[in-house]
């Protein structure tokens, strides 16, 4: 199902563990002929006695899968095909949201500023990320406190950090400027500069990046201390350590990261829109890809157009994804077994 | 210089650049609290005073009274545990399910599970919408709590790495010995996924207690608001209210703090992806 061909292929996924045992043993028995049918009944009936037990255990997902994912899928699409609003039933229309879309001055703006905050947020993030994270990974005393202070920009409510952030970049009495003119630097308006809004975006996003160095700090501590005590034993430097054993033996980790980082970068939504309230200004160039499908859907109710939106969204990630699956094979490095 | 004298100059190295960094990390938090206790004038001063003077603690309970604090908290921490306890309980028995037990499916449906990741949630955001205005949902909480009870993909994800490194030998003891697949699964191998169990738990009631978007959808009448919600209303109101919002968002934030710094070390081990520790 809408997956990149490859996907299924092994390890290219985030190391799906343990082997993937498929037809033969998975498919119900083989069927005999015609004479023994009873048999194969019987059979049939032992073995789904057998799989009774999976397939209850797995009934809740089974059941949110279709309802909460599938359906709402399958539905969309048909909802991007007519002018659907809650008020009113909509009818057909064809591809004419599409056709709409691709005129429509502002929804281009949305995709220019998303991909501009995509391009420079995932890999300073991944950099950042995986930098924080080692560092975090130092056998020093008192690293819950540091853990912890690294990762409150995530707990603080996002409200608040555009707040914070309106104040510290505010051109007149802000921090940030404030410190600029000590050195001589007059500093932009920042978020309210048309060029500096977007970079002001991806200083704050990188503040928030507490839950990916969670992850990498996961997978770091998935790396054998062995390798480090052959390495140490054959006089290995730092530089070495890191990158022959730790970035290596990282990557399906920030495989994983970068996957879900163009994910989020693509649904930017909750700090551009409160840091507005919802006008994506100066000039649009805060106006982010999910900002303007949600105006459409909620504010103006034009729900089938936001939902071709949606669908656009949607070819647009899995097209990045089935990239960077299909160069996974070439950077990302796993363990063996 | 000797070998100890090398690692404590090492060590404190390590330090100074933690303190370094961390300060960076510090300032929202800081600013945060400091603000808070600030009377609205001294707010937006340069150069900066982080020290509040006078300590204006009265803004906590002024906050309190300029919106319904504690039916937003009730109505946040309503949301936060019932959708934390569905997931606690769905996603470990599906997991477990795609694990250990033998299905016909059971790959592809996994596969599927990975690739139901990648959706981002806004293309399915407006059927699922509609999905619960037929069924009378919306303006009710039940919208940003059900689907949890039905499992999330990126927990059952992760915990199916977890138990896939937890050894085979258990249950087949525990099977001989006439034990029910559900009773393994309650009593031996759900105590031993403890530690995703716990970073499952840690993810939800995060994403839950800060979420914005999903109240910002489903909760239209004002009585049921949660807190992430109520904030705005310091902004929307009568002028801006930075000192009383702040004040909020620093209740809102503490509680968060203490669970992640005392379950960080178990929350960390709970998340795996190879499973060759």
């Amino acid at each position: 199902m809408l997956l990149p061909e490859n996907q299924s292929s092994g390890g290219a996924v985030i190391k799906v563990k343990g082997n993937m045992p498929l037809a033969e043993n998975m498919n119900s028995p083989k069927t005999e002929p015609n004479n023994q049918i009873n048999i194969t009944a019987k059979k049939r009936l032992a073995n789904w006695g057998k799989y009774k037990t999976g397939f209850l255990f797995a009934s809740p997902w089974i059941i949110g899968l279709l309802v909460f994912y599938a359906i709402p899928l399958v539905s969309s699409i048909y909802f991007s095909f007519t002018t659907y609003s809650i008020l009113q039933p909509g009818e057909f229309i064809g591809l004419q949201n599409y056709k709409e879309l691709m005129n429509d001055e502002l929804f281009w703006k949305s995709v220019y500023n998303t991909v501009y905050f995509a391009v420079f947020y995932v890999p300073l993030g991944i950099i950042f990320g995986v930098a924080l994270a080692m560092m975090l990974n130092m056998k020093v005393k008192g690293m819950a406190v540091y853990r912890t202070i690294f990762f409150l920009p995530t707990l603080v409510p996002h409200v608040a950090l555009a707040v914070l952030w309106m104040w510290l970049l505010n051109p007149g009495f802000g921090l940030v400027n404030g410190i600029l003119s000590t050195i001589g630097i007059e500093g932009p308006s920042w978020l309210g500069s048309e060029t500096w809004s977007k970079p002001s975006l991806i200083l704050m996003s990188l503040w928030g990046i507490g839950q990916a160095v969670v992850i990498y700090l996961a997978g770091l501590g998935d790396i054998p201390e062995d390798y480090y005590d052959a390495a140490n034993v054959d006089g290995a430097n730092w530089f070495q350590k890191t990158f022959h054993i730790t970035l290596p033996l990282l990557t399906p980790v920030i495989f994983f990261n970068l996957v879900m980082g163009i994910i989020g970068a693509f649904q930017q939504f909750t700090l551009p829109y409160t840091l507005t309230q919802g006008k994506g200004t100066p000039a649009n160039s805060l106006t982010f890809y999910v900002m303007y499908l949600y105006d459409n859907g909620f504010k103006f109710f034009k729900m089938g157009y936001a939902s071709a939106m949606a669908w656009v969204l949607f070819l647009i990630v899995m097209a990045l994804t089935a990239f960077v699956f299909i160069t996974s094979k070439r950077w990302v490095h796993y363990q063996g077994k | 210089m000797d070998a100890t004298r090398k690692k404590k100059v090492s060590r404190f190295s390590a330090h100074i650049v933690l303190i370094i960094a961390s300060f960076f990390f510090m300032i929202p938090f800081i600013w945060m609290v400091s603000t808070s206790l600030k009377p609205l004038t001294q707010v937006f001063t340069f150069p900066p005073e982080w020290i509040p003077k006078p300590v204006k603690w009265s803004n906590y309970i002024d906050a309190m009274n300029y919106i319904p604090f504690f039916t937003y908290l009730k109505n946040t921490i309503i949301i936060t545990v019932l959708s934390t306890v569905g997931a606690v309980l769905s996603c470990p028995i599906v997991a477990y399910s795609f694990a250990k037990l033998t299905w016909p499916g059971r790959n592809i449906l996994f596969i599927i599970t990975i690739g139901v990741m990648m959706i981002p949630g806004q293309v399915t955001m407006i059927p699922l919408f509609l999905l619960f205005e037929k069924l009378g949902m919306v303006g009710t909480p039940y919208p940003l709590i059900l689907p949890a009870f039905f499992g999330i993909p990126f927990y059952i994800f992760l915990l199916r790495q977890f138990f896939m490194g937890l050894p085979d030998s258990l249950r087949e003891a525990a099977k001989i010995d006439g034990a029910s697949e559900f009773r393994i699964y309650w009593q031996i191998m759900l105590p031993l996924a403890k530690p995703a169990v716990l970073a499952v738990g840690l993810f939800q009631f995060m994403a839950s207690w800060t979420d914005f978007i999903g109240p910002l959808l489903y909760l239209t009448d004002s009585v049921q608001y949660t807190l992430s919600l109520g904030l705005q209303q310091f902004q929307s109101q009568k002028g801006s209210e930075w000192g009383l919002m702040m004040a909020v968002s620093t209740m809102m934030t503490i509680p968060v703090v203490i669970l992640f710094f005392f379950l960080q070390k178990t929350f960390i081990k709970g998340i795996t992806f190879s499973g060759i520790k």
